[in-house]
């Protein structure tokens, strides 16, 4: 098989869905695909799906390759709170008249403490990391407790208060152009292509997926499964962290409660619609990017048609089940062949 | 042999959270005058019936080896359906009570079927159901409906005197009924043990000539009930319906049931321990909230924090059993 | 002739997969009170006519006839309702349910409406005790070793009002005197008019039991023989489907050949032992020699390998390589030592099925490596060529997955994935097990070149011919205790046996 009917098969189904999304969006908005140029910006309806879903594709690459390694991250939206809370509390913003221009002055330095929170995004992913290499817990367990106890934590960082942020130039990172485009977008790309030269210029993806397919074959192969599997936690929290970053500049706060609120089920469900099983093994970092915005495209289309925005989760809910239902092997085989019968056969 | 018994690394986790329990309510008895009275302890079922209920249908599903994300969304709906269907269409609630249950068993025939027919994870469906119930919720109304039908709120404040100043809520009662049928059901049918079997080894079950797709179905479906049946107590607990109610239940569900020592990898565990498991996660909310001056998110690193210890503590028997059954088996 | 009425009758039993065909006109008896050996190689649709016969798999086409009537089985559960039980390799019970359950678990005893556990554990022990056991039945299945829970399988499978019982390989994880004692309940069964039908790879166990003999080869019968009247070297021959004489199997150690064991060896360990799983020993293995391990199931032979490899950690004895000590405590540090281990159970611990030949024979090479040293994806293909070229893995392109290869080829396919690392020491533990006889040549031949080539080997294998036919030197296991050396040259069977016999108290 070519590496070129691998990915159209892998793909295929990601990429129909998404155009079909995108023809339901013409069909209701004949502009979708219009850009304009404002005050040296781009503007338009595309560009707006892809900034919105910056963080999502950010957080769904950290857990696309947890989820090749056979395991899942459902603290990433804890960790988003937790990133966020962190940085807002160290940023802050205090007001200082200066030769009678008010402006507002950061308790520490910007770059302090957008380090300092991806350093404690770096921390939650490895304590995961530790749970699931370490002591050998189930990802889905081991990653539970930081979901309990991360909104916690991140409320008591902001001591359960909503921390709003006045220091400017921090807005940049969730509101800022760079040569027109958002600035996010250029944060996705950079991560995209390191993890692709990661995956496809080195071993790691040989590794990932020996890993994911059989822990123990690839240890006795030599493979220091534990460390691979250490880190790729963390890097999953630090995707959290960034995503965490993003969006607290975005709406210039950090809510402990509610930032990053379900972020850990739209992320799985990127990675699912973009084709990568949820087993481990074989992924494609491409087709959690398409199912990322998928998810943020359907969103969209239930705006612009005019339905209410309550019922968004249940046509989310019907996108799970139909495309989970198209890639399912079961349902194929039932349709292309008579003799499979349901029930107790295998 | 007794010691050994004792010893048992399947019962040692039960040990321990029996212990902890005691422990917790013991510190809050030296601790708090008011602690150490029969209807503290009450009041640990009466606000907490609900979450052992439905705890209970997740005890049944992990030990079948899957996981039910939907649970606390099927709460939400339920009390939105009984709520609306009682406020704005006047239905009796002996028909909403039926109905509202049947459409828990709905929720879980869907979520078995498309698990077990089309071979999809739990994992991905039962999240399926989450926003789907969710979403219904907001279908139905944004806001939150209060409840003041007078059998609604009869039943609500109906108290069972167990003793001068003791008593119980009809609600403590349901889910007391809940665990002793559910007791019986784990442990002395055909039903119980097969989901057992199924969690302990699929394949074999398979083999054995066990109902497997059927039992696994059915395991979905009593988790939809039990859901259900959970949301008919909040309803009557809160006297209102709304989506934003039982956020993140599914959550405190599985932490009882692992808490109570239900191994997530299927097959162990049993739904006693979950109701100590709830205890527990209801004894750490009164100690905070006696104590005043804790805030509330403490209840949820608390939370973790015991779940980080169970599972470590699950970790270290089962590498010192593998351990002993390594030096048996392999040649 | 008034031959006996047949109990079941399969005939013209036709399965396809999709491009295979799996089954092609088989036919197979059963008669009552015998034990009939279903034979053949891997590959040849004994696994499939099983399935077939128990309902896990439905035939395309053919006819399965229970006592004369036409029967049409279509679940395990059916097939079980009609007396059809099957026994599996793997034990395929619920370690975590009790003994008592296992049994009968799908047929609980109800009383008032409810499981009567008492009866049931009461039934279960007299179960057991007709086979000769004597456990606590309330335990769960997993206190108890693989040889005891094979038995209460078989326990399960007579419950259920078995007329036909289907043993699949039950003797693989059991040791000798495990095996003898399954013979027995085998005996007992065939005494009450049981049908069995026995499938296996060890030819001795075969004659030891078994009435009547069919041999299946490519998905087609081979023939239905007496298995007095089919000597051993026909049954290979018809299994084989080619003619090999008995000296092909027999060992090639040429008398020059046995080199002494003069100067340093490679890896010397002393008092290496593992509390619980090995008595500390002393092993020496030479450059260009092969060291075999003797000794039954369950004397050490896998847990020497594991502790050498590092996979287990040694807490006694310390080992050397050449001359200079190590410590090997991690796969990592044993390869980087240049050593190299084949584990026995392929599925699980070696292949990694999904991926491509290509992807799982520089596996080890790349993990050597590191991860930012990436081989190029031509140079792997051109590595994984070479090999599939040299160790004759049959396969047309290296870019399909591993899983696809039949046992044998895998076999290869791992040794290849260790020879690219270029290793001083190759650990083999079962290279042969579960692949065709022709196979299993091949393989050992494949170890004879590369000990020529000046690698040192550890070879395990659980057929004590092979280990004969390969080793220089062997080492003789008991009771995870090393108890002496052999050479190679003037061992055979007998003696070794005299050895793991002698210390018998």
């Amino acid at each position: 098989m070519s590496v070129t009917s691998i990915v159209r098969h892998r793909l295929f189904w990601p990429c129909v869905t998404l155009a079909l999304l995108c023809a339901v969006n013409v069909f209701f908005n004949h502009n979708f695909f219009a850009l304009e140029v404002r005050n040296g910006a781009l503007y338009g309806s595309v560009i707006d799906i892809l900034n919105r879903a910056a963080p999502l594709m950010l957080v769904a690459m950290g857990m696309t390759l947890v989820i090749a390694t056979r395991g899942i991250d459902v603290s990433v939206g804890a960790t988003v709170a937790i990133a966020g809370a962190v940085v807002a509390v160290m940023i802050g913003g205090t007001l200082v008249i200066k030769d009678g221009v008010q402006s507002y002055v950061a308790n520490f330095p910007m770059p302090l403490a957008i380090i300092a929170a991806l350093a404690v995004a770096l921390l939650c992913g490895l304590w995961n990391g530790a749970l699931v290499a370490g002591a050998g817990m189930q990802p889905i367990i081991a990653t539970l407790i930081l979901m309990v106890a991360g909104r916690g934590v991140a409320q008591l960082v902001t001591e359960g208060q909503i921390v709003t942020i006045y220091y400017e130039p921090f807005f940049f990172i969730g509101n800022g152009f760079l040569f027109g485009i958002p600035f996010a977008l250029y944060i996705v790309a950079a991560v995209l292509l390191i993890l692709l030269y990661l995956t496809q210029r080195t071993a790691l993806g040989l590794f990932i997926q020996a890993v994911g397919l059989n822990p123990t074959a690839a240890r006795f192969s030599g493979i220091s499964a534990r460390a691979l599997v250490l880190w790729v936690y963390g890097f999953c929290g630090v995707t959290a962290g960034i995503a965490g970053l993003i969006i607290t500049s975005n709406v210039k706060s950090a809510d402990g409660n509610n930032a990053g609120l379900a972020m850990e089920l739209d992320a799985i469900l990127a990675v699912a619609l973009g084709g990568t099983s949820l087993d481990g093994g074989r992924f494609s970092l491409i087709g959690t990017l398409i199912g990322a915005l998928i998810i943020q495209t359907l969103t969209y289309a239930i705006y612009s048609l005019g339905v209410p925005p309550e019922i968004n989760l249940v046509v989310k809910a019907l996108v799970v089940f139909t495309v989970c239902l198209i890639q399912s092997e079961r349902l194929r085989s039932m349709l292309f062949t008579h003799t499979a019968r349901i029930g107790e056969k295998s | 042999m007794s010691l050994t018994r004792h010893l048992n690394p399947r019962t040692l986790p039960l040990i321990i959270t029996t212990t902890l329990f005691v422990a917790l309510f013991g510190f809050g008895a030296i601790s708090y005058d008011a602690f150490l009275s029969p209807q503290v302890f009450l009041n640990l079922l009466i606000d907490n019936g609900f979450l052992l209920v439905v705890a209970i249908g997740m005890t049944f599903v992990i030990i079948s080896g899957g996981i039910d994300l939907s649970v606390g969304s099927i709460v939400a709906l339920t009390t939105m359906v009984s709520a609306s269907l009682v406020q704005h269409h006047h239905w009796s609630i002996w028909v909403i009570l039926p109905l509202v249950l049947l459409m828990g068993c709905a929720f879980g025939l869907l979520h078995g079927v498309l698990i077990q027919v089309f071979r999809l994870q739990a994992f991905i469906v039962t999240l399926g159901g989450m926003f789907l119930a969710r979403g219904l919720c907001y279908v139905i109304s944004i806001d939150s409906i209060s409840i003041t039908d007078p059998t609604y709120t009869a039943l609500s404040e109906y108290r069972l005197a167990l003793g001068e100043e003791t008593f119980i809520s009809l609600s403590g009662i349901i889910a007391l009924v809940t665990l002793a049928i559910a007791i019986f059901i784990a442990h002395y049918t055909k039903f119980g043990r097969t989901v057992y079997a199924i969690g302990g080894n699929e394949r074999s079950a398979l083999l054995m000539g066990l109902p497997v797709a059927r039992t696994k179905i059915m395991v979905y479906v009593l988790s939809g009930f039990c859901s259900a049946l959970g949301g008919i107590l909040v309803t009557l607990y809160m006297l209102s319906g709304y989506g934003l109610h039982a956020l993140g239940m599914e959550l405190d569900a599985i932490a009882a049931a692992v808490i109570g020592g239900t191994l997530l990898t299927g097959g162990v565990g049993n739904v006693i321990g979950t109701l100590i498991g709830v205890l527990i996660l209801g004894v750490i909310q009164s100690l905070i909230a006696f104590d005043g001056s804790l805030s509330s998110w403490w209840t949820r690193i608390a939370i973790g924090l015991l779940l980080f210890l169970f599972c470590l503590l699950q970790r270290i028997i089962e590498r010192s059993g593998l351990g002993r059954k390594a030096k048996s088996t392999t040649a | 002739m008034t031959e006996q009425q047949a109990i079941l009758q399969m005939q013209g039993i036709h399965k396809r997969f999709p491009g295979v065909v799996a089954l092609k006109d088989v036919s197979l008896r059963l008669f009552p009170g015998e034990v009939h050996a279903l034979m053949g190689q891997n590959g040849a649709g004994k696994s499939t006519l099983i399935k077939v016969l128990t309902g896990v798999e439905n035939a395309d086409s053919g006819d399965i006839t229970l006592a004369g009537k036409a029967i049409r089985v279509t679940s395990v559960l059916e097939a079980q309702e009609l007396g059809i039980s099957t026994v599996y390799q793997e034990v395929n019970l619920c370690s975590n349910l009790s003994v008592a359950e296992n049994i009968f678990i799908g047929r609980f005893p109800f009383r008032f409406g409810r499981i009567d556990w008492k009866t049931m554990n009461a039934k279960a022990r007299t179960a057991l005790a007709a086979l000769n056991i004597d456990i606590d039945v309330s335990l769960p299945l997993s206190s108890y070793p693989v040889a005891i829970q094979q038995m209460v399988a078989i326990a399960r499978a007579l419950g259920t009002e078995a007329q036909v019982l289907i043993l699949d390989e039950p003797t693989s994880s059991l040791d000798e005197d495990e095996v003898e004692r399954l013979f027995d309940a085998l005996r007992k069964l065939k005494a009450k008019g049981i049908a069995i039908l026995f499938v296996t790879h060890f030819l001795d166990q075969t004659y030891a039991i078994s009435d009547r003999i069919t041999v299946l080869r490519n998905g087609e019968l081979e023939g239905e023989y007496l298995a007095a009247d089919l000597p051993r070297i026909q049954l290979i021959n018809k299994m084989v489907g080619r003619e090999i004489d008995e000296s092909s199997f027999a060992r090639q150690t040429e008398s020059g050949e046995a080199k002494a064991s003069a100067g340093e060896p490679f890896l010397a360990a002393r008092n290496l032992g593992r509390a619980g799983t090995l008595r500390p020993l002393d092993l020496d293995v030479h450059a260009g020699q092969v060291l075999g391990l003797g000794g039954l199931l369950g004397s050490g032979r896998t847990e020497t390998a594991r502790l050498l490899f590092g996979i287990d950690h040694a807490d006694s004895g310390s080992a050397k390589i050449n001359g200079v000590p190590v410590s090997l405590n991690s796969p990592r540090k044993a390869i980087r030592q240049g050593l190299a281990f084949c584990p026995e159970d392929r599925k699980t611990e070696g292949i990694v099925a999904e991926l491509s030949i290509r992807e799982n024979i520089i596996l080890a090479l790349q993990a050597h490596r590191g991860i930012f040293r990436f081989l190029p994806l031509r140079k792997q293909t051109q590595i994984a060529e070479e090999y599939v070229k040299q160790l004759g893995i049959k396969t047309s392109d290296v870019e399909k997955p591993i899983g696809q290869l039949s046992g044998g080829n895998q076999q290869k396919a791992l040794l290849a994935r260790w020879l690219a690392t270029e290793p001083k020491m190759l650990i083999l533990d079962e290279p042969t097990r579960g692949i065709d006889v022709a196979a299993k040549l091949e393989i050992m031949d494949l170890v004879k070149t590369q000990c020529r080539k000046g690698l040192a080997i550890l070879f395990i294998s659980s057929e004590m011919s092979e280990v004969l036919r390969v080793s220089d030197r062997i080492a003789v296991l008991r009771d995870r205790q090393k108890i002496g050396e052999l050479d190679g040259a003037s061992a055979d069977e007998q003696s070794i046996f005299r050895m793991i016999a002698g210390g018998e108290s």
